[in-house]
């Protein structure tokens, strides 16, 4: 009886964890189709006489990056912030603070800059892509593309994820720009040095690798955060509820592979 | 001998064949047989989950049949590649249940999406085309306005516009009338008249309206728990003996008797399941 009943649970526990392997392969599969198909759509859609539009693309352009200005600069200019005043703290122990602009310039470029990013634009224009294709496959607005002969991916799916492409390491940039500056700022103030010098220092630190390094990373991240919105949006089922639940799915899995993926990316290329 | 019967016959435009579909392990459509004639007006009835919006889906290919063959003007769906399956599609309209506008864009463009996607037409030419359909269904000088100002029969309406803006040979409409009051009602199976009427298309329309049904129909299809019970005119449908059919169109419940432990039962089994669900 006892017995049964620890046996149950367990039992249930693996079955969980099994079907959860399932669906994620599954949904990993699915992400690998998704990517190929946009990329078909983006080649021959012209041939197909089905061409991706040039407007479809600006539209999702201005609200992915021009919206997200605001807020990239924000959290960059706090993120450099942050790292200076943790720099300086730290290399005061060696004596070494003036050394400060080495971290500062090589965390902001290689790693924050296209983190928060990500982050930002897995929150914003994720989540809008996910509740929007969510929200359209609950309303048959979907069946009513299949139908007219559109295909969704070309007409949807291909303007979004070349805006994110597109957008991301612009926005990654802007967020480089605006992070060593707050830095520089702060550090100008801290420990005397003027700007001028700050960026002479950086400029001379930074090669155009640790740049590119950055901005590879972050477009990759873009494609990250459109296929698992897209994929997240379409896997819709029940009303609003279900696209809340995918929404939500989505901008966490979304940060969740992005950070993941920054890790794999740094110990690849470190090596 | 065939040549005599050839030419007076009219030709197929939908013929499906032995249809068997599946959602999940449950099995929706049990081998439905049906032929739909150029120009006519067909309507499809049934209960609520009969299967009706099931098979409306396989007939405009948003489905693909678990076996069976669906054949849309005299090609197999099943084997037609992506561009003429494209092609096909120009030629078929669908207004949906819920109307399916596209929520981000207004009426206007929604109704000229498809002449935007499929033509080379200048803009001007397909504002006029937009307007013209419009006026088809009694909603002139809404073009500019988004679907979430809309009221439900003015969606419905709209849906019908966008249907019918390439000039289909076929028109689906998915319970047109439903949820509206008696007049708009009215008003969408006349223009569902005038449609056929006047451009000789050809419609297939989902409905559970009685009234509806028998005021546009030339031919009803009863659907029932997947299965085909009935194909015939309104005449053969009023007059029909079988008394499963007389009480459908007295919308007399089915299954009153059962036994009471199967009742119990019944009863019993949802609690326990709606408990576990919980
Ligand atoms: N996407 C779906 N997934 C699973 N079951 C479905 C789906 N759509 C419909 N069904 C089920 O199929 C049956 C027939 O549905 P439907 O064709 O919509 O019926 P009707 O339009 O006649 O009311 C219903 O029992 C419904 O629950
Ligand atoms: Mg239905």
């Amino acid at each position: 009886m006892a017995e049964q009943a620890t046996e149950n649970p367990a039992a249930r526990f693996v079955e969980r964890i099994g079907r959860g392997a399932v669906r994620g392969i599954e949904e990993l599969g699915a992400c690998g189709m998704l990517v190929f198909e946009t990329v078909y759509w983006i080649v021959s859609g012209r041939r197909m006489r089905q061409p991706v539009r040039i407007d479809a693309i600006f539209v999702q352009m201005m609200e992915t990056g021009i919206g997200a200005i605001p807020i990239v600069a924000l959290m960059a200019g706090t993120i450099g912030v942050m790292l200076a005043i943790q720099g300086i703290h730290t290399l005061k122990i060696f004596g070494a603070e003036t050394q400060v602009t080495v971290g500062i310039a090589f965390s902001v470029v290689r790693e924050f800059a296209p983190l928060i990013t990500g982050i930002i634009v897995a929150g914003r224009s994720g989540s809008a892509l996910a509740a929007r294709l969510g929200t359209m496959k609950i309303n048959q607005e979907i069946d009513a593309l299949h139908v007219m002969g559109i295909n969704p991916v070309r007409f949807l799916v291909a303007p979004a994820l070349v805006a994110m492409m597109v957008m991301v390491p612009a926005l990654t940039l802007f967020s480089d720009l605006v992070g060593l500056l707050a830095a520089g700022l702060y550090v100008g103030v801290d420990l005397g040095i003027s700007l001028a010098a700050y960026f002479d220092r950086v400029i001379e630190i930074l090669s155009v690798d640790d740049l590119m390094h950055g901005l590879g990373k972050s477009a990759l991240f873009a494609v990250l955060i459109a296929v698992v919105s897209v994929v997240n949006g379409a896997s819709v089922s029940g009303g609003a509820e279900g696209v809340g639940k995918v929404t939500t799915r989505a901008v966490v899995q979304s940060i969740s592979a992005i950070v993941v993926t920054d890790m794999i990316f740094a110990f690849l290329v470190t090596r | 001998m065939s040549q005599a019967i050839a030419p007076s016959r009219p030709a197929s435009v939908i013929e499906v064949e032995d249809l068997v579909s599946y959602y999940g392990p449950r099995q929706i459509l049990r081998g439905v047989s049906l032929d739909v004639i150029e120009g006519e007006i067909m309507v499809i009835m049934g209960g609520s989950g009969s299967g009706k919006s099931t098979l409306l889906r396989h007939l405009m290919a948003l489905e693909r049949p678990s076996s069976g063959t669906v054949r849309l003007l005299e090609r197999d769906l099943a084997t037609l590649s992506v561009r003429d399956m494209n092609d096909l599609r120009k030629k078929i309209g669908v207004a949906f249940q819920g109307g399916a506008l596209f929520s981000s864009m207004t009426v206007g463009e929604n109704i000229m999406l498809s002449l935007h996607e499929h033509t080379e037409l200048d803009p001007t030419t397909m504002r006029i085309m937009a307007r013209l359909k419009l006026e088809v269904v009694d909603l002139a000088g809404f073009e500019d306005l988004m679907p979430s100002e809309l009221s439900g029969g003015m969606i419905k309406r709209a849906a019908m516009a966008r249907a019918i803006i390439m000039d289909p040979k076929i028109l689906f409409c998915d319970e047109p009338s439903a949820g509206l009051d008696p007049v708009v009602s009215s008003a969408i199976d006349d223009l569902i008249l005038r449609l056929r009427d006047a451009v000789g298309m050809t419609v297939v329309v989902v409905t559970h309206e009685l009234e509806s049904a028998f005021k546009i129909a030339d031919r009803i299809t009863v659907l029932d728990k997947g299965e085909i019970l009935f194909i015939g005119t309104v005449e053969e449908l009023r007059n029909h003996p079988s008394e499963r059919i007389q009480n459908l169109l007295n919308r007399r419940a089915e299954d009153e008797v059962m036994d009471a432990d199967a009742y119990l039962r019944r009863l019993t089994g949802i609690e326990v399941s709606g408990a576990a669900s919980l």
